[in-house]
């Protein structure tokens, strides 16, 4: 990749800067090198030319919240596809949990997973290390070890640090390295043998449900032992107003909390594990009840939790919209809802769920463009700033999407081999169409006739 | 096929049959004159069961298939005996004869059912939506939900709604007061959606913990305006005010275990304040209707001089069991024009 790349005609938005229109973006020796509005200078002629008219240009995605099941799920997903499928939806950065087998509480396994990331040569992968040797809860990792050997955050997300001593010494220990302790908020006593949110519909389905209550409690007590320990607290996949309130309170109050949020709670509730978004109290169930693909951790709340989850993320109380990519195989999904294994493949629709919100008027595109780049970019700290950044020398990790494209969700062209999605065969409008990490074209959906 | 089965459109509609329906999964999308055919072909199926010869040749050379993950002996030999009653073949599936055992999926299992020509599998499973996930995965072959988890027990609930019938004649108006674990019950949803297509009015009776917490704060909107009148849900965790001037009072069975999750303090405790006993009785009015779906816990939730006293319609809830799903299966599986009746 040794040609200059000049991209020409897009539309950039930029958290560090104003929108430019007909911006010509020039890449050169996998750094940005310049970006002007217009049609600039003269163009370099060995230059690939990309013709970005009625594009967007952005940097690039950074998801903090991505299971990629390598090692050891590897029918699930695999770093190769994960990361395939995070540049097809304009992730350039993707944090690895750490619920892998073995667990990611090792150097030996980081090293792995940033080997594999590297073979597989799309976006870039950060692994996240466990909290506890084995995401057992009962011991803390090696989290010296884990942060030397390029950890970006601990947490032993698909499960809580439900001991609270545990979760005390975590924070206070790994206080001053800069990266946070993300902690999955569930209160384990509260939603024994949960299926789905308590609320209505379970009250109508008869399905046992996890409360709101089960998710504001660990948030609240994760929030007193960030002010106990002064530790860097990350709260993962908020899905209450309740929760929210808690870390609008704690930022008030100055403590290190930052908090992230996914696509799917502030675009669907509840109602859609009825197999229809509109339903209500007063129709019969359709023989698309039950439907096991709305099964994710936390639950899909009400409509009120994802309008108060939209008020966070625009305020500012949620610093980051992160995936929670959680691809399974069929046969994990296909069962009856209390059989069916917890999430959904999101990150080849998270961009488009989210344009939808745009299109709606109720977000703009600059705060959404800014809470998937230098948002959580801000969350693992001021040493990760290129990953999120246009500014000329920086690596050239970047997005063009067209924001009015229409597609319909069909899982069988995902790139991830999890094709768990309950949003297949809707109509999305918003696609990613090209990607770039350190100036390397590694998605590219623009017709053939767009290069020069 | 890598991913799922897109959702259907409402519980298909089958206009060549006289139960105008595919399946039947919940009482829930019933009309108050579909229960009314129902009802009206149970009559004729109890007059079969008065004969000598208990036997019509109406579902002739049709195969019904019975597939039970869980315990049942009522439900499970009513559906075979009405089955038989109609010349219908019948073939029982003990989930742990089957192949689930082995690990095969409800839908696969499904899916041989069908290829093995079954017209109807009824079906019972612990988890609630079984059913539902069956009926999106099959063809040809019709689901009755024979009950599944917490969610829902139809053909439960008809037995319950032809049995009041039968002694009340019409329901709309009438105060049905279910009490004990509703939250845990499927028959308590079912026989709700069918109370109120009838225009019941239902007050809910047990502990705050054995009510969902939807029904308890918002109970109001589940009423449901129709031809039948008003059929609405009132919640009352005081049994002995709940108890006034009741037309019927339902019982359910406690799951004992329940204690074991401090859903109630203790047994003792649960039968002073829920026990459904002549004291209380005496509250309903005098010609109170007393039914309990089985099997009784009896001394616990409803004491034995209740439960075989002159007010207990429970011998007949049995009794009707054959009926009401001979009923069904002949208004599900026969079409229209049929002529070999």
């Amino acid at each position: 990749m040794n040609k200059p790349i000049v991209i020409r005609g897009a539309t950039v938005v930029d958290p560090a800067g104003p929108v430019l229109l007909k911006a010509q973006i020039t890449v050169d020796e996998g750094k940005i090198l310049a970006v002007k509005e217009g049609s600039a200078d003269s163009v370099h002629e060995d230059a690939i030319i990309i013709d970005a008219d009625n594009l967007t240009l952005s940097p690039g995605f950074v998801d903090l919240h991505a299971h990629l099941r390598e090692p050891g799920f590897e029918d699930k997903e695999t770093i190769a596809t994960g990361t395939k499928a995070g540049v097809a939806g304009g992730f350039t950065t993707l944090c690895a949990m750490p619920n892998t087998n073995p667990a990611t509480d090792s150097a030996a396994v980081v090293e792995f997973i940033v080997q594999q990331a590297k073979k597989a040569g799309n976006s870039r992968v950060y692994p996240i290390g466990c909290v506890t040797k084995g995401r057992h809860g009962i011991e803390l990792a090696e989290l010296r070890e884990l942060f030397d050997s390029g950890v970006v955050a601990f947490s032993d997300d698909g499960t809580p640090v439900w001991d609270s001593h545990i979760m005390q010494m975590a924070l206070l220990y790994s206080r001053e390295f800069g990266v946070p302790v993300t902690d999955h908020c569930e209160d384990l006593q509260l939603n024994q043998g949960w299926v789905v949110h308590e609320g209505w519909v379970s009250s109508r389905l008869g399905l046992p449900g996890y409360p709101s209550s089960g998710e504001e409690s660990m948030v609240a007590r994760n929030i007193a032992l960030a002010e106990l320990t002064g530790g860097q607290l990350h709260l993962a996949h908020l899905s209450t107003a309740g929760s929210v309130d808690l870390v609008r309170l704690a930022k008030a109050r100055g403590l290190r909390v930052t908090a992230e949020v996914t696509p799917q709670h502030l675009t669907m509730s509840e109602e859609w594990v009825l197999g229809s978004e509109t339903a209500d109290h007063t129709q019969a169930l359709t023989t698309g009840a039950y439907d096991s693909f709305a099964k994710v951790n936390p639950p899909l709340r009400t409509k009120k939790d994802a309008a108060a989850l939209l008020d966070g993320l625009k305020d500012g109380t949620i610093d980051a919209i992160a995936t929670d990519h959680a691809p399974h195989c069929q046969t994990d999904k296909e069962v009856t809802m209390q059989d069916a294994a917890v999430g959904f493949s999101v990150l080849e629709t998270a961009f488009a769920s989210l344009m939808g919100l745009v299109h709606k008027g109720y977000l703009d595109l600059e705060t959404l463009i800014q809470r998937l780049t230098t948002g959580p970019v801000s969350v693992l700290g001021k040493q990760f700033a290129e990953l999120a950044s246009l500014n000329p020398g920086t690596p050239a990790d970047l997005v063009i999407f067209d924001t009015n494209e229409q597609w319909i969700v069909d899982p069988d062209k995902f790139y991830s081999k999890g094709k768990n999605t309950p949003l297949q065969g809707k109509t999305m409008t918003g696609k990613v169409k090209l990607a770039m990490v350190d100036g390397k074209i590694v998605h590219n959906d623009i017709e053939s006739g767009g290069f020069g | 096929m890598s991913t799922k089965i897109e959702a259907q459109e409402l519980k298909e509609k089958d206009p060549m049959y006289s139960l105008g329906r595919k399946h039947v999964l919940d009482l829930d999308d019933f009309s108050s004159e579909e229960l009314e055919t129902i009802f009206s072909s149970a009559d004729a199926m109890a007059e079969v069961m008065s004969r000598d010869i208990k036997k019509v040749p109406s579902l002739r050379g049709k195969i019904i298939m019975t597939l039970f993950y869980e315990p049942s002996t009522r439900t499970r030999v009513s559906f075979e005996q009405a089955g038989k009653v109609l010349s219908a073949d019948v073939i029982n599936l003990a989930a742990s004869a089957s192949s689930s055992t082995k690990g095969e999926s409800l839908i696969n299992t499904t899916r041989t059912l069908e290829a093995m020509g079954a017209d109807v599998v009824v079906v019972r499973h612990p988890h609630s939506g079984a059913p539902y996930l069956m009926a999106r995965y099959c063809d040809r072959l019709r689901v009755i939900n024979a009950g599944d988890g917490r969610h829902a027990h139809p053909t439960q609930g008809l037995v319950d709604l032809y049995t009041v019938r039968q002694h009340l004649g019409d329901v709309s108006g009438k105060k049905v007061v279910i009490v004990g674990d509703i939250t845990h019950s499927r028959v308590a949803r079912s026989n709700l959606w069918g109370l109120l297509a009838m225009g019941a009015r239902v007050t809910l009776s047990g502990p705050a913990t054995m009510i969902p917490m939807d029904l308890l704060e918002n109970s109001g909107t589940y009423s449901k305006n129709n031809n039948k009148g008003i059929g609405d849900i009132e919640i009352d965790t005081n049994l002995d005010r709940a108890i006034d001037s009741a037309d019927i009072v339902m019982a359910l069975r406690l799951q004992l275990e329940r204690q074991e999750l401090s859903l109630f303090p203790t047994i003792r405790e649960y039968c002073k304040y829920w026990q459904v006993n002549e004291t209380r009785l005496a509250k309903a009015k005098q010609n109170v209707l007393v039914m309990h779906p089985g099997p009784i816990n009896e001394g616990i939730e409803i004491t034995s001089a209740v439960a075989h006293g002159i007010h207990s319609r429970i011998k007949d809830q049995v009794k009707n069991g054959v009926a009401i799903r001979m009923a069904l299966l002949q208004e599900l599986l026969l079409p229209k024009t049929g002529d070999d009746v």
